[in-house]
């Protein structure tokens, strides 16, 4: 199982050149990896079936006793088979979608990284594991939202969907570390195979609270739901993929996972059903405000989603088998139906329903899938959607308050079926913005199957019922439940709430066309509730933050360093004040040898010649006296690695302030002064270097403690086969703080890079807007 | 700057110094030196190379972008801590390979490869900030 995680992460990376190199064909070819893993989970079912479940174990930190430990049973096999078979019918699509396009190769490596982490989501059988995997899904959701980041609105939805992600999952981190504290495990078999244990803690409502805040962000649950539909700024294969089949149900698979342990508790049952139920409500009433197929389809699937949430929250077998076959059926008419409104985008040109008639004979087999997912999707027989549906309301019957905001909202589902997969398509006469062209197969074959499949299933839904639904369900009720799944239930109530759904669905889809301008006319342009508090919480936190940095580190120089010395004088000079720590220490030079105190006049000349510098060049040069006199110092007292790198660092200052100094404005450094300022900075200098010097005296009034360098000392050449202890600590002993420091190094290296970069294109644009601007901003002198 | 004396002196000297880098960083083991000390000299030496002959003559001779010193010296970072996995040990433990061949006794190591990228990210940091100042 790990194998085939790693397997399509190293895909991942060599994606950008096969797709370089495969061109046109490369969906194709690189639909190969998913297709393979679908056969490979799909030879766990036998055994699933025979009440197996599969582990595997590798050590990952074992000394926080955090392991890579990897976990098949039904709930796994549903999500890694909806995961890497979906996710080959949409690399194939991408291929199609996105041919052409400049930055394909930076789609394919995206796409497969969150294929595999996603397969790390469902697969791993322990925690800290979980949240790493879980982080790497929001990331590439990220990215993947803000594909086209040429545009405003892509890189602000791929923001808002990674901060509402990102903060729910900060949550869940501390939900997940406090049941590992109950449960003294991270295992997540373990932790939730005890749930009086975790229920009985005293940190059990925290722990709820917490993992749900990461569950119900990530699933998009009411008040969390906005990202969502704003992730429709992602290309199509993305939202087929990642915003309705696979990333979106990470949080129901969360909550699927522990409902065994954390489950069954009024707590439990409120707070999935309020979620839940105000997600139905609030997606099937927002809506009614839509005529982008896109975004239609997104609030089909907060539809959804909300569903899957209540039924894990009512949590009996009735409800909990419904849940696993609406998931499972969900995923099947979902992402065909986004492949479908994507491929009218991509030959017709707009997404906008009310636009479009008669596409059905220029696109035959795209309104075939069309048709076929969105039967399932209205949750009509004979489709795999009917049976899920008809089991969702059974499961209801006990809450029918939930029931009620479940058929309301189903009503509104096959609204907007009629209106993405039967109105563009039907009609005589075509009307659409732009020539139509059919369909490639790449657009049509993925969607077509997936359908299919729906439909199969549909007829036969005994065929899921061993190897997968009685497994999942057992995985999330915690003991086995044997049932048996027909398409025709007979005569039943919950067919005579499906009737009832379908005229009140017909019903909708009459009244639209006067309904939807009406209700836009009077809502349109409301913006209450969650998404206004999102706006406001991001103005104020960049408020806060903007004026916090401009004091702190402000673009001046001068008032930057002030501050930083400032707070350490103040700090650690009272700290040392008030221990007792500079108490007694007197200054009291003694020199062994005569140019020891040479060497001292030199530095105090330097210093003196840079505070009385009237130019920049002086002040640097006198600077680099310093430097080196200080260097000399270490040569004296046998520390040659810190002598050497001292002597290069000082040389390298000077070059670079050099070519610092040639682009600033001539002049002396007076002028612009006055004595205030300069008064101050002196003053916090001094003090600056009064506190070093003392905590230099206070602590080499202590006798210097020895073991460390004894044991470097003793160990150096037998343990790491180095005399230079120096070095050796820093490439062998302490190698990891090393390898810190040379990224911190990069980083700090790109940004000056980006920094002066972009001044340059700043005087670039002056310079071409109008002659004179170089020189007014003191352009440099030729 | 335009000086014949530094030209020619430089261009002399740019080998010497580039090689006594590489020395710099290879003695460091055992002696002052090590991947830090040496990239600074190697970086000094472009830079003095670039005052001589000016920017575009220093980008020539380094042919890739500093930047890309900098990918590579961490991967090799990053990479060198690999050995210690292939042998079971924890991330970034040392592993040797000590040979006597011509006589000499040679001795690889992974902390010499981590040395060496040590040695090309600091190239590549101080270089990545010379020639943006000086590109104009």
């Amino acid at each position: 199982m790990l194998t085939s995680v790693l397997l399509a992460f190293a895909v991942a990376l060599a994606a950008p050149s096969l797709a370089a190199r495969l061109g046109a064909r490369a969906g194709w070819v690189l639909a190969i990896l998913p297709a393979g893993l679908t056969a490979y989970y799909a030879s766990f079912l036998p055994r699933l079936a025979a009440g197996e479940v599969v582990d595997q174990r590798v050590a990952w930190v074992p000394q926080l006793g955090v392991e890579l430990a990897f976990r098949m049973d039904g709930l796994a096999a549903v999500f890694a088979l909806m995961i890497a078979g979906i996710g080959t019918a949409v690399t194939i699509y991408a291929g199609g979608y996105l041919a052409g396009d400049r930055q394909l190769p930076r789609f394919y490596p995206l796409l497969f990284s969150f294929m595999a982490a996603m397969l790390g989501v469902v697969l791993t059988d322990d925690l800290i594991t979980l949240f790493v995997f879980w982080e790497l899904t929001s990331l590439t959701s990220y990215f993947l939202i803000g594909y086209k980041h040429e545009y405003e609105d892509s890189r602000a939805s791929a923001l808002q969907a990674l901060l509402v992600t990102g903060t729910g999952a900060l949550a869940m981190l501390g939900g997940f570390l406090l049941l590992g504290q109950i449960a003294g495990t991270y295992r997540i078999s373990t932790i939730v195979a005890d749930p009086a244990l975790l229920q009985a803690s005293p940190w059990y409502v925290a722990a709820v609270l917490l993992v749900a805040a990461g569950a119900l962000t990530k699933s998009a649950q009411w008040p969390f739901h906005f990202w969502l539909p704003n992730a429709m700024a992602a290309p199509t294969p993305v939202s087929a993929y990642l915003h309705s089949a696979t990333m979106v149900k990470a949080g129901v698979y969360l909550l699927a996972r522990m409902a065994p342990g954390l489950g069954g508790t009024p707590l439990w049952f409120g707070l999935l059903a309020l979620a839940g139920g105000a997600t139905i409500l609030a997606a099937a009433a927002l809506a009614l405000l839509q005529r982008d197929s896109k975004r239609l389809l997104a609030y089909s699937t907060l539809i959804a989603l909300g569903t899957l949430v209540l039924l894990i929250g009512v949590g009996t077998p009735e409800a909990i088998k419904a849940m696993v076959v609406f998931l499972f059926a969900h995923s099947l008419y979902k992402a065909p139906l986004f492949m479908v409104a994507g491929a009218v985008d991509h030959e017709a040109g707009t997404r906008d329903v009310t636009r479009l008639r008669g596409l059905g004979r220029a696109m035959p087999v795209t309104w075939a899938a069309a048709l076929l997912a969105g039967i399932s999707a209205a949750g009509l027989p004979p489709m795999l959607g009917f049976v899920g549906k008809e089991l969702a309301y059974e499961g209801l019957f006990e809450t029918p308050w939930l029931l009620a905001a479940l058929i309301a909202a189903s009503a509104v589902m096959l609204l907007i079926v009629v209106l993405v997969a039967w109105r563009p398509f039907a009609g005589r006469t075509l009307q659409v913005p732009r020539a139509v062209h059919g369909a490639p197969p790449s657009l049509w074959v993925g969607p077509l199957a997936i359908a299919l499949l729906g439909t199969l299933f549909g007829f036969a839904p005994a065929l899921l019922q061993d190897g997968l639904m009685r497994p999942a369900a057992a995985a999330v009720l915690g003991s086995p439940y044997a049932f048996d799944l027909y398409l025709w239930h007979g005569l039943t109530l919950a067919l005579g709430l499906s009737v009832l759904t379908v005229v009140i669905g017909f019903g909708l889809v009459l009244a639209w066309p006067r309904l939807h301008p009406a209700l836009v006319a009077r809502f349109g342009e409301v913006r209450v509730g969650p998404v206004a508090a999102y706006a406001g919480l991001l103005k104020g936190l960049v408020a806060v933050a903007t004026a916090q940095t401009r004091f702190l580190q402000s673009d001046d120089l001068r008032h930057h360093l002030t501050v930083i010395v400032a707070f350490a004088v103040a700090l650690t000079g009272t700290v040392g004040i008030a221990s007792g720590a500079f108490a007694g220490l007197a200054l009291a030079p003694v020199f062994e040898y005569a140019y020891e105190a040479v060497l001292l006049a030199v530095i105090v000349v330097g210093v003196a010649s840079a505070v009385r510098a009237h130019s920049r060049m002086v002040a640097i040069t006198s600077l680099g006296v310093v430097g080196l006199g200080i260097a000399l110092l270490f040569v004296l007292f046998a520390a040659p690695d810190l002598a050497i790198t001292q002597f290069l660092v000082e040389t390298l200052v000077v070059i670079i302030a050099a070519l610092v100094l040639v682009r600033l404005p001539s002049g002396t450094l007076r002028a612009p002064d006055n004595g205030g300022v300069r008064r101050l900075a002196g003053t916090i200098a001094v003090l600056g270097g009064a506190l070093f010097a003392g905590l230099l005296m206070a602590v080499t009034s202590y006798p210097l403690d020895r073991t460390l360098t004894a044991f470097y000392e003793a160990a150096s050449y037998p343990e790491a086969n180095g005399r230079n202890i120096v070095n050796v600590v820093l490439v062998d002993f302490r190698g990891i703080d090393t390898l810190g420091e040379i990224t911190v190094l990069a980083v700090a290296a790109t940004g000056v890079f980006a920094l002066l970069r972009r001044a340059r294109a700043k005087r670039a644009d002056a310079t071409t807007g109008s002659g004179n601007a170089a020189a007014d901003q003191g352009g440099p002198p030729s | 700057m335009n000086s014949v004396i530094l030209r020619s002196a430089t261009n002399l000297l740019i080998a010497v110094l580039l090689l006594f880098s590489v020395f710099l960083m290879l003695r460091g083991h055992d002696l002052p030196g090590g991947g830090f000390i040496g990239g600074l000299l190697a970086a000094s030496a472009v830079a003095l190379y670039a005052i001589a002959n000016g920017h575009r003559a220093a980008v020539r001779l380094l042919r890739v972008p500093p930047q890309a010193l900098i990918a590579w010296g961490l991967a090799l970072g990053v990479g060198a801590g690999f050995f210690a996995l292939l042998q079971g040990d924890p991330y970034l433990t040392g592993q040797w390979l000590i040979f006597a061949f011509a006589g000499v006794e040679w001795k690889l190591s992974s902390p010499l490869v981590f040395d060496v990228g040590v040695y090309l990210v600091v190239v590549g940091v101080v270089l990545t900030m010379v020639f943006a100042l000086e590109e104009r």
